[in-house]
């Protein structure tokens, strides 16, 4: 857990404050909707992507990522929608005769070439001379880090450098837009560290717009300009990685990014900038009002906080001015080396995790200890509370 | 506890000392009985290549089984049956048309049977039942009802009733051989390909085909040697001018000239050519 948070403080350094809405559109899917059998797959799907930007579709399996990206790579057509590359139409275009190239998961090398013509493949369809063909490969496999390896058989390299032969394969072609797909899922988690460094190094190098399809929301947040939260064929909140972890806009992506405490409520009026929100227990909590969902009639909603953003003091600590409070009892503290990890009971019913960094002044509670949790009211949100596919279920197991 | 020990290793023990002989046996059995196979197959194979340098005595110029003596007579006049020769360079020619023809239109074959779900390519299941039933078949079925066809359409039977009843019955080998090949083959190859700017023509040829040459070749070989080997359907489909095989046939009646083991061993030869070569270039690629 330590981990996450050390990957969003990271992301909120590098690729926190960048804006590209001014940047043309590289990538323009329309009301785009790819139907599998008969579930939809892709659900009425709008994106934009900017130019030069690294884009990640982040979503578990099974949420239709990996479709909008063979979509946009033009192996699968879609059902109803348009998609437009460079503002040209190519929704139905032959992959061939697109602009893109793709890192497949499996890296898809061909096994019967060795890297320098695995890396020629595109340039020579291109009908290019072979001294730019020779020039233009050597020059890319310096960019991976794999020079002298052009001899080499695919199978006679590990999967890391596997990998960045796919790389150098598809960016020798300079596409307008690369696609790759959960490239590192054959990796070993020290490479995969190491390679997420590596790409995002050599997107900035070649500039190439990035679209990025993950599971892995950490390796999403640390590597994207934005990132994109998809669940059942839909997006569920789209930003900054920052953005989207400091102001999610549903349960979903509240707990799929990272960490988060969920607290039920019901909404009471607001007064200027602060909402107000009743927990169960009658505690009352303040979201900032531009962080309140529309509720469409009902006033239910969860109150969400980061379980970093949270202050654990003794009971009777007093509570600063512009902060949340609750009251709790703690069940589990445990040490972590870089802090502590706390899970609270609290007076609402909900169990919350907190997390103290260790600097060195350590009031450290421990289990039983009843204790205040505070925090600041621009770090609270409030979501709808999650309707997905569960729901559903148990509603039909009623009927 | 210390009963308890005792059993465990007498009842490990025990069984110890059958298991060692019976290892013992093993490793005089197997080799034993590979030799026995490998004997019986290359026993009479062995013996034509032996009288194949058989001296003749008499006038009549064939085969006999007693041993008169070395000589080379038989290879130096290979040539000199006339019958022999030109029905030899028959099945020759015969298994080159035959084995292309059926390589190119087997690979296709094999290759929409892997891609196509039967929604798409309707008939995919009549298909396959028909290739099974083609290599399940017995040929004098097939030779018979060949005879009958060409009799009836009246096409004079020769060269091109030959080839089509030979293209006929490999075509399903080649298949059956291309599509075990195919059936490990990873789709997204070809759309790395489409991906980096090649038509469906061009990844064919620079990405599918080589990767499924060796199931290809494999194919190729198959019919082949089914072909220069066919003595049932050829002797139905055949004109005046016999293939090999169907030469050799007649010849027993009135005594083979020594000429046809000559040949024998020529094809024997190149048999093992073929299947050493394959080893040597499997060998080198692992």
């Amino acid at each position: 857990m330590g981990g996450s948070l050390d990957t969003t403080d990271e992301s909120r350094s590098t690729a926190g404050a960048t804006t590209r809405s001014d940047h043309p559109v590289v990538v323009c899917l329309e009301d785009v909707t790819k139907i599998f059998e008969d579930a939809p797959a892709v659900d009425d799907l709008n994106l934009e992507i900017y130019d030069g930007e690294f884009f990640s579709l982040l979503g578990p399996s099974g949420c239709g990522k990996t479709t909008t990206l063979r979509m946009i790579g033009g192996f699968e057509e879609p059902t109803s929608g348009r998609i437009l590359l460079g503002g040209r139409e190519v929704t139905y275009l032959a992959p061939y005769h697109r602009d893109v190239n793709t890192v497949f998961q499996s890296y898809a090398l061909f096994p019967h070439l060795n890297v320098f013509d695995n890396v020629a493949f595109g340039l020579r369809r291109k009908k290019l001379t072979k001294v730019e063909v020779a020039r233009r490969v050597g020059s890319i496999l310096e960019i991976v880090d794999l020079p002298h390896y052009e001899k080499r058989k695919a199978s006679q390299l590990s999967g890391g450098q596997q990998q960045r032969v796919a790389l150098a394969r598809a960016l020798v072609n300079e596409p307008t837009l690369l696609l790759l797909d959960e490239p590192m899922s054959a990796l070993d988690a020290k490479l995969r560290r190491q390679m997420q460094i590596e790409l995002k190094r050599i997107q900035s190098q070649v500039g190439i717009t990035f679209l990025y399809v993950t599971h892995d929301q950490e390796e999403a947040m640390t590597m994207s300009d934005r990132l994109a939260v998809m669940r059942s064929g839909k997006i569920e909140g789209i930003g900054s990685p920052r953005d989207v972890y400091d102001s999610p806009s549903t349960e979903f992506v509240a707990t799929f990014l990272g960490a988060s405490n969920l607290l039920a409520g019901t909404l009471e009026a607001a007064s200027g900038a602060l909402s107000s929100v009743t927990l169960t227990d009658g505690t009352s909590l303040s979201v900032p009002h531009e962080r309140v969902p529309a509720l469409a009639g009902s006033t239910t909603l969860k109150v969400g906080v980061r379980p970093e953003k949270i202050s654990i003091g003794v009971a009777g600590t007093s509570v600063p001015a512009g902060h949340n409070a609750l009251r709790g009892r703690v069940r589990v503290s445990t040490f972590t080396g870089v802090g502590n990890q706390y899970l609270v009971d609290s007076v609402s019913g909900t169990e919350l995790t907190v997390y103290a960094q260790n600097i060195g002044q350590e009031l450290a509670p421990r289990s039983g200890d009843e204790v205040v949790l505070t925090w600041p009211i621009e770090h609270t949100f409030a979501v709808v509370p999650m309707t997905g596919s569960n729901d559903e279920e148990s509603t039909n197991d009623e009927e | 506890m210390s009963v308890q020990d005792r059993t465990d290793t007498a009842a490990t023990s025990r069984p110890e000392r059958p298991a060692r002989r019976r290892r013992k046996l093993g490793r005089f059995v197997l080799p034993t009985y590979s030799w026995l196979v490998i004997a019986y197959l290359v026993f009479p194979i062995a013996l034509m290549i032996i009288y194949s340098f058989n001296r003749v005595v008499g006038g009549l110029q064939q085969v006999s089984f007693s041993w008169n003596g070395f000589t080379t007579q038989w290879y130096r006049q290979w040539s000199n049956v006339p019958g022999l020769t030109s029905s030899f360079w028959l099945s020759i020619r015969l298994a080159l048309v035959s084995t292309l023809i059926a390589t190119v239109l087997g690979t296709l074959l094999a290759i929409a049977l892997v891609r196509y779900r039967s929604n798409k390519f309707r008939g995919k299941v009549a298909v396959e039942q028909v290739l099974f039933l083609n290599i399940a078949a017995p040929e004098i079925v097939m030779g018979a009802s060949l005879l009958g066809l060409f009799v009836t359409f009246n096409v004079a039977r020769g060269f091109l009733t030959l080839v089509l009843a030979h293209v006929m019955f490999s075509i399903a080998y080649v298949t059956v051989t291309v599509r075990a090949r195919l059936s490990g083959f990873d789709r997204s190859l070809e759309e790395a390909a489409y991906d980096l700017g090649a038509n469906p023509l061009t990844t064919f040829r620079l990405v599918t085909l080589p990767l499924i040459m060796p199931g290809v070749l494999a194919g190729a070989l198959m019919a082949f040697a089914l072909s220069i080997d066919d003595f049932v359907t050829s002797n139905f489909v055949s004109g005046t001018a016999p293939p090999f095989p169907v030469w050799v046939y007649g010849a027993t009646r009135v005594g083979i000239p020594p000429q046809v083991f000559v040949f024998g061993t020529f094809i024997f030869m190149v048999g093992i050519a073929f299947a050493v070569m394959s080893i040597v270039l499997s060998r080198k690629k692992s």
